[in-house]
């Protein structure tokens, strides 16, 4: 599309904001397989739209704040850029707006507070895990507050499972293949901690030696996908001196951690350290995609059999173009049998902080997740990602359904040590 | 202003959008050279709102505009600045499918692909199927009596609409055909499918669907030119065979679909893509049939497949070529337009030879077997004149079309862009006459004022 930009007045993220409104060609094919065009059927909340409005922002003719609601409802899901043939970076253009644009906004009083306790508590565990426990007992009062706030009570879990902190190295069993480093992860590390040690576990089964280097920080996706630059770009620091260059690859195993440490080249942009930054994102791979990559030495056959419905997390489905691995390695336990849910493209609504900020929307695309995987009539429901698992969990009680829900690692874990049936629901 | 306030009368809440993102968001269809800004969008839910809506703008005298998915390449659905734009996006279910009768009867927003996805259930399926049938509307497609590359057999959208229900340009609601095409007394749904919107909205659509074919075959044959793809287009036609669809790509194309959606196409100057429907022993008898003629076209090689994943990929690439081709050039201008399908091999030809001739690089996607031509003209915005002489390119090339006796435009309308083309076709007395019928019917000019015929107010040409 042509437009009147001029990129060099954006600063170093510029070829990032207008490559993408180059590359569109207002097709539409977006349309299908963005969550909010489909449940709110506008245009304003289209990736089409959206960029038509940041392009007309960019370019002076539209007032910044009339824009804002539409484009902060995105989800940032990238489903659009799986979707699109004309090969637009959605996800660049949008990070990169928010960034832009986050020093010249004006929030209201009680969502700057939302975001402050957002951006100053999610990111570091141990001041998650306070808040969680802190937060519980507030829930009392929920109705009274402001509803940014209540939102946010409502998505603190019941119970925090204990968690035994992670080593700081895990050998491989048998002759070692591959050497790579852990990224522990914040909000995941306090919610389900045993994700991490299945990752450990299931790494090292298949020879696979890990460190899970000290000094690491959160990835920073969180602030980075709000706009927050700022905040994201000392907690990339932090991982770029914290990680050792000589291992094989950076594992995460949240979809949403990997998908941000992906980006460091883009959020470091025009600083000194922009091309350690980009170097880092190179070497940062999903521990699904690692496994798929050095062969999966298969599980021992399931003594009973299971259906499995995967769930495709955005940030790994979209945003790291990776849906084959997960499903190879599920596949390659026998016994086991894939089923596909319907609309596979569609965001659960969880998305970062999404669900906090949007409640309402978020309580749709999850209620119809839930409801897509309830009917594929599977017993274990298998996803990437932290926030799938909390949102897809939620919806699935709030429809009265007990199903069971896993991260791939987790299945692999329990296959190899003969223990997959009777997960417990979520 | 006084529209606005009598659509403030209507209930609307917030499905009545005038702040400016919301107008912006609006302001442009699949064409974005041609951009204006509506006073308001309404996004109706109902046939009541649609009537309602369209009543205030007649009693005000406000032109307005309908739209669907705003997938239009000829500037359709591009507002009228300062009137009323009527989203049909919402309007999307699916009322009711009668496996007998073998109808479906349908919102005027239902997406092309949902109507073959709702009938699959009862073996059927909805035939045409532009490129863009994964988000276009039913309600574009009957505007613009869309095409696709199956309608080589099957025909154009106009061929399966049976009736419908549509909200004249005062408001009016009226049922246009019925549930079987033995009507009497004029062909109205035919005068209405086509007319790009100027006859009023269509707010329900009864449609007739095909069962799926027991057997499928898609053949991907590569050639070393353009005019040896088409020759064999015209062989296999002369040869009595009639495939369901017959699509060229050229080399640009296909570099564009490998950029994009990987079909993994054999790299060729032009590949030939064929598929054939029907019964088990026809397809296999007309399987046989084919790869003879194609052995003796100077194909450089062939291969077939029934593989419905292979399948779909092949036409993945072949749907997705058009925004593909961003890939390529920062901007380019898809053409449309026909000649008759002895005349492919000479048109191809042609066009090559313009685009030599200008410089300009011209990727090629078409239709073969209808002769409809997809020339998309390659250029860069942010160069002076750039578009000027694309647009100069894309003239030519449809003078050319009409010169060998073919068409201005074979699918995508004449919207606003080639409004300024009529002529080549029409002589003044043929426009004047449109123009009367459509104020016959449309005395204000306020449906779709500016698509397609010049408006009074703009001149007397029409
Ligand atoms: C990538 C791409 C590929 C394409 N491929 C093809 C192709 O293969 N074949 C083809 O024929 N076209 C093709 N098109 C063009 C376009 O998709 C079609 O013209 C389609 O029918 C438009 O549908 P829409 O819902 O997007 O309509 P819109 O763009 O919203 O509207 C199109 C016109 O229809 C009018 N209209 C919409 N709804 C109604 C209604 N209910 N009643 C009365 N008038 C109405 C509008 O006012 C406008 O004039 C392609 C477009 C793109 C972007
Ligand atoms: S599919 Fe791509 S090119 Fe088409 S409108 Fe969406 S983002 Fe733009
Ligand atoms: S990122 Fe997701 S929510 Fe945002 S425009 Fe793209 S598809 Fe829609």
């Amino acid at each position: 599309m042509r437009h009147t930009i001029a990129t060099d007045t954006l600063g170093p993220r510029g070829p990032a904001l207008t490559a993408p409104i180059d590359a569109c060609v207002h097709c539409g094919f977006c349309l299908p397989s963005c969550p909010t065009y489909v449940t709110l059927g506008e245009e304003m909340d289209s990736p089409r739209g959206r960029i038509l409005l940041m392009k007309e922002v960019l370019e002076g003719t539209l007032e910044l704040d009339s824009a804002l609601p539409y484009l902060d409802n995105c989800l940032g899901c990238q489903a659009c850029e799986t979707a699109c043939p004309s090969g637009v970076h959605y996800g660049e253009l949008i990070t990169g707006f928010r960034a832009h644009v986050e020093p010249v906004r004006r929030r209201p009083a009680a969502a700057r507070l939302q975001r402050r306790l957002l951006l100053e508590t999610l990111p570091f565990p141990r001041r998650f895990a306070l808040a969680a426990r802190l937060g519980r007992p507030a829930r009392a009062l929920a109705e009274r507050l402001p509803s940014p706030l209540a939102a946010m009570l409502a998505l603190i879990p019941d119970r925090l499972p204990p968690a035994a902190p992670l080593p700081a190295r895990m050998p491989a069993q048998g002759p070692r293949r591959a050497r790579v480093a852990l990224l522990a992860g914040c909000a995941q590390q306090v919610l389900d901690p045993d994700i991490n040690w299945a990752a450990l576990r299931v790494l090292a089964a298949n020879g696979i030696e890990t460190v899970i280097p000290p000094g690491q920080a959160c990835c920073g996706a969180l602030a980075m996908h709000t706009g927050a630059s700022e905040r994201a770009r000392p907690l990339a620091r932090a991982n770029l001196a914290a990680f050792p260059t000589d291992v094989d690859a950076i594992i995460t195993t949240a979809a949403g951690c990997g998908s941000g440490m992906r980006e460091y080249g883009l959020l470091l942009a025009g600083e000194p350290d922009a091309e350690a930054g980009a170097a880092l994102a190179e070497r940062v791979c999903d521990v699904a995609t690692f496994l798929d990559r050095v062969g999966l030495i298969a599980p021992p056959p399931l003594p009973e059999p299971i259906t499995v419905a995967y769930h495709d997390a955005c940030h790994l489905a979209h945003a790291q173009r990776e849906r084959t691995a997960p499903r190879r390695l599920l596949g390659a336990i026998d016994g086991l049998t894939l089923v596909e849910p319907a609309e596979w493209e569609l965001c659960c609504g969880s998305a970062g902080t999404y669900n906090v900020e949007h409640p309402e929307l978020a309580r749709r695309l999850g209620a119809r997740k839930a409801a897509n995987l309830r009917a594929t009539g599977a017993e274990l429901i298998v996803t990437a990602n932290i926030g799938c698992l909390t949102q897809i969990g939620l919806h699935l009680r709030e429809a009265g359904v007990e199903m069971a829900l896993l991260h791939t690692v987790q299945v692999l874990d329990r296959a190899y040590a003969h223990a997959l049936k009777g997960a417990p629901p979520r | 202003m006084e529209i606005i306030a009598a659509l403030g009368e209507l209930g609307l809440g917030e499905r009545l959008l005038t702040t400016p993102a919301a107008l912006a968001a609006f302001s442009c269809d699949g064409l974005t050279a041609f951009t204006a800004r509506p006073c308001a969008a309404v996004l109706a839910e109902s046939t009541a709102e649609v009537v309602a809506t369209v009543r205030a703008c007649h009693a005000t005298g406000t032109p307005f505009v309908a739209r669907g998915s705003g997938t239009s390449l000829s500037g359709g659905s591009l507002p009228v600045a300062g009137g009323v734009l009527i989203a049909l996006n919402r309007l999307n279910r699916v009322l009711s499918i009668d496996p007998e009768s073998r109808t479906a009867v349908l919102e005027p927003g239902v997406i092309n692909l949902d109507v073959s996805r709702a009938a699959a259930a009862h073996g059927l399926a909805y035939a045409p199927d532009p490129s863009s049938q994964s988000v276009c509307s039913i309600g574009g497609n009957l505007a613009f009596n869309s095409g696709g590359a199956h309608c080589l057999r099957h025909g154009m959208t106009a061929n399966h609409i049976l009736g419908m229900t549509v909200v004249l340009p005062d408001g009016e609601l009226t049922t246009l055909g019925g549930p079987s095409r033995e009507g009497l007394g004029p062909d109205w749904t035919g005068m209405f499918c086509g007319s790009e919107g100027l006859f009023g909205i269509a707010v329900e659509v009864t449609v007739s669907l095909i069962p799926i074919a027991e057997a499928t075959a898609t053949f991907l044959a590569a050639y070393d030119s353009l005019s040896a793809a088409g020759d064999a287009v015209s062989a296999i036609v002369a040869a009595g065979l009639l495939p369901v669809a017959m699509e060229i790509m050229d080399a640009l194309a296909i570099e564009a679909a490998e950029a994009s959606v990987k079909p993994r196409y054999p790299p060729a100057a032009a590949l030939l893509i064929v598929e054939l429907e029907g019964d088990r022993d026809t397809v296999a008898a007309d399987t046989t049939a084919l790869e003879a003629l194609i052995a003796v076209s100077g194909a450089v090689s062939v291969t077939h497949t029934a593989d419905p994943e292979e399948r779909a990929l092949i036409w993945k690439g072949r749907k997705s070529a058009f925004s593909a081709v961003g890939w390529l050039a920062p901007d380019y201008i898809v053409q449309d337009g026909v000649v008759p399908r002895t005349q492919l091999g000479r048109a191809l030809a042609e066009v090559e030879a313009l685009s030599a001739a200008a410089g300009i690089r011209v990727a090629n996607v078409f239709h073969a077997g209808d002769g409809n031509l997809h020339p998309l003209i390659l250029f860069d915005g942010a160069e002076a004149g750039a578009l000027e002489r694309a647009e100069q390119l894309a003239a030519d090339i449809l003078s050319m079309c009409v010169r060998l006796g073919g068409s201005i435009t074979g699918e995508h309308g004449v919207g606003v862009e080639k409004r300024a083309h009529l002529p080549l076709m029409f002589s003044p007395d043929d426009l004047t006459l449109m123009g009367e019928i459509r104020r016959s019917v449309d005395p204000g000019e306020l449906a779709n004022r500016g698509k397609m015929l010049v408006p009074m107010a703009e001149g007397t040409a029409a």
